[in-house]
């Protein structure tokens, strides 16, 4: 083994250890990749279909038949259960990808070139992050249409700043560093400087990052299904799944067409907290969000 | 310090010039015209259609539109609802008292609540408090406002019936303090649950650090009371971190209170919200949104001051 290899190997499990001696994190770790397992493959298992209705029970209790019961027009719960979680997890993951896709090259760049751009960035993000982005999501939401696409580029894009701001702020302390210095001495280009010394800097609390902002989009798009503005039925997502126990009838009387839904969406975003608080403590910085 | 206030303000204005910027051209992207949903008329000719399109401003490009209607926001006309008829502001105006009390209060019980326990925490780590108020910190931060609130309404009204589920006044006696407060408390408390977490681990957090200070070692030492010292010589110093996060909880505040409104039939700006967006009343939509970023902004900057007001080594200049 070379030596650069074994440096390498040795923060690499230096990092593993440390999450390993994380409990929570680990089995937070171990129940979403569970979760995510079983919503891939259980509807094909099944064969479960969360969209036909079963004419012979309305609203019916769980049974046999129906694991978690049907709800008001006879539709599976379970099924509506996992396709559900299908969707809140693909929206969760998809839009944080997204704000970190917006965000990153933006701090970036307005780190490293400061100037007139970084002035603009900066500003911008003071905006967003000064005023609620739920509002804004409502409105956007409400223009651009209230498919499920729309909605994780909405929420998407609306959690930029946050990622800016991280790289922004390790850019600037990095690119004054003598190993920028140096690459930029020997006629690197700014590209390279950027993608090769800055930003593997800068990644530990990005991803920390990541983790946290997938656990809040999940929670914005349900608030946002949950008001009849987000995932739009037939497709069911765990917060339009919950929409329909704003009838008090509902909500009284037919516990297994909400708990169970509320209750994973509860323990999902748990799980991606407790995971996050583990990678934290693993990459060993010194964030808090 | 009037000079710093002028100058905050200063800077606050391209801040709301582009909240109203981006959200007046993005209202105006919405499908379907105010001309047909002002005038539902099906006898109306395209002449008459065209007149009161002229007369309403619609026929300018976007920018034209928003420079008018930004001209006659400054005159305090934030124009008339397409839902109601009636001018925005009366719309607004009467909403602005129940969404300041339920979102003030739930700040105050998240206050209440997290500053004792992160104290406690912070005192001794690692004991049963700490445990419980990092559970209490993690399940709150997981849980969003409209799960707890259902949680709450089928514990508390419908299974044991303390509290009203919905509304801000019972309808068949008159209107008192004490009927509204009764129907205040599930709402003030969903709202507060989010809050309370990243408050108890703020106050933990700066707490801990401020307990390590030489200061608190000297009030020890000299044989001040323990509680003194926690309350009055650490927590003091541990304060501007706190209250700074107080001021970054305002915008999820506001959130918060669409979903909850909403949730509890609140009559309040949230709830407005949503019937504007269901009914697609822009100019509504935009005068809420005007509202909200200039409380955001005057909530921001009372912060700032408060800051100053904690720690006397902060100059405003």
């Amino acid at each position: 083994m070379t030596k650069k290899q074994a440096i390498k190997g040795s923060y690499f499990q230096d990092v593993k250890q440390r999450f390993l001696h994380h409990k929570l994190a680990v089995f937070a770790l171990a129940f979403l990749t569970m979760e995510v397992i079983l919503v891939v493959f259980l509807p094909r298992l099944m064969h479960l279909d969360p969209y036909s209705l079963d004419v012979m029970a309305f609203g019916a209790a769980p049974s046999a038949k129906h694991l978690l019961g049907t709800d008001d027009v006879g539709r599976d719960m379970f099924s509506r259960l996992v396709f559900g979680g299908r969707i809140s997890l693909t929206v969760g993951i998809c839009s944080a990808i997204i704000s970190l896709m917006v965000g990153v090259p933006l701090g970036l760049l307005a780190g490293y070139y400061r100037g007139p751009f970084e002035m603009i960035v900066m500003r911008l993000s003071d905006i967003f992050m000064s005023f609620p982005s739920m509002i804004l999501i409502l409105v956007l939401a409400s223009v651009l249409g209230q498919s499920v696409a729309t909605i994780t580029v909405v929420i998407g894009v609306l959690g930029w700043p946050e990622f800016a701001r991280l790289i922004y702020a390790s850019t600037l302390s990095v690119r004054e560093k003598d190993y920028v210095e140096s690459a930029k001495a020997i006629g690197t280009r700014n590209g390279t400087v950027l993608l090769r010394y800055i930003l593997p800097n800068a990644s530990a609390p990005v991803i920390i990052a990541f983790t946290f902002r997938t656990a809040q989009a999940i929670i914005t798009e349900s608030s946002l299904s949950f008001l009849g503005l987000g995932v739009q039925p037939p497709v069911a997502s765990w917060g339009n799944i919950l929409y329909y126990a704003q009838s008090i009838s509902v909500l009284s009387n037919k516990v297994w067409m909400w708990l169970p839904a509320g209750m994973l969406l509860i323990f999902t975003v748990l799980c991606i907290n407790f995971l996050g608080d583990g990678v934290r403590d693993a990459l060993d910085t010194k964030m808090s969000i | 310090m009037g000079k710093y206030i002028v100058r905050r303000i200063a800077i606050s204005i391209p801040t709301f010039l582009g909240i109203t910027i981006l959200v007046y051209f993005l209202s105006s992207l919405a499908p379907g015209s105010p001309l047909e949903l002002l005038f539902n008329d099906a006898n109306a000719t395209g002449e008459v259609m065209k007149a009161q399109e002229a007369r309403l401003g619609l026929d300018q490009p976007v920018y034209v539109q928003y420079l008018r209607w930004l001209g006659q926001l400054l005159k305090g006309n934030l124009g008339t609802s397409y839902r109601t008829g009636l001018p925005v502001w009366d719309s607004i105006a009467e909403r602005i008292g129940p969404t300041l009390l339920i979102t003030m209060s739930s700040l105050l019980l998240s206050i209440i609540i997290a500053i004792p326990l992160g104290v406690v925490s912070a005192y001794k780590p690692y004991s049963g408090w700490d445990y419980f108020s990092s559970g209490l910190s993690f399940i709150g931060a997981a849980t969003p406002n409209f799960f707890a609130g259902l949680v709450l309404v089928f514990l508390f009204s419908v299974k044991v019936k303390f509290f009203p589920s919905s509304g801000m006044y019972d309808t068949n006696i008159p209107h008192s303090f004490g009927n509204m407060f009764h129907h205040m408390i599930l709402p003030t408390i969903v709202l507060s649950i989010q809050q309370v977490g990243g408050l108890i681990r703020q106050t933990r957090g700066s707490m801990l650090e401020v307990l390590q200070d030489d200061y608190v070692r000297t009030a020890r030492a000299k044989g001040c009371l323990e509680k003194r010292v926690l309350f009055r010589h650490a927590l003091r110093n541990a304060l501007a971190p706190i209250v700074t996060m107080i001021g970054n909880m305002i915008p999820f505040l506001v959130g918060g209170a669409v979903v909850t409104e909403q949730l509890f039939s609140w009559p309040g700006l949230g709830s407005l919200m949503v019937l504007s967006i269901n009914s697609r009343d822009y100019p509504v939509i935009m005068g809420i949104t005007v509202f909200i970023s200039m409380a955001v902004l005057v909530g921001n900057l009372i912060i700032d001051l408060l800051y100053g007001l904690l720690n006397p080594r902060i100059r405003y200049s």
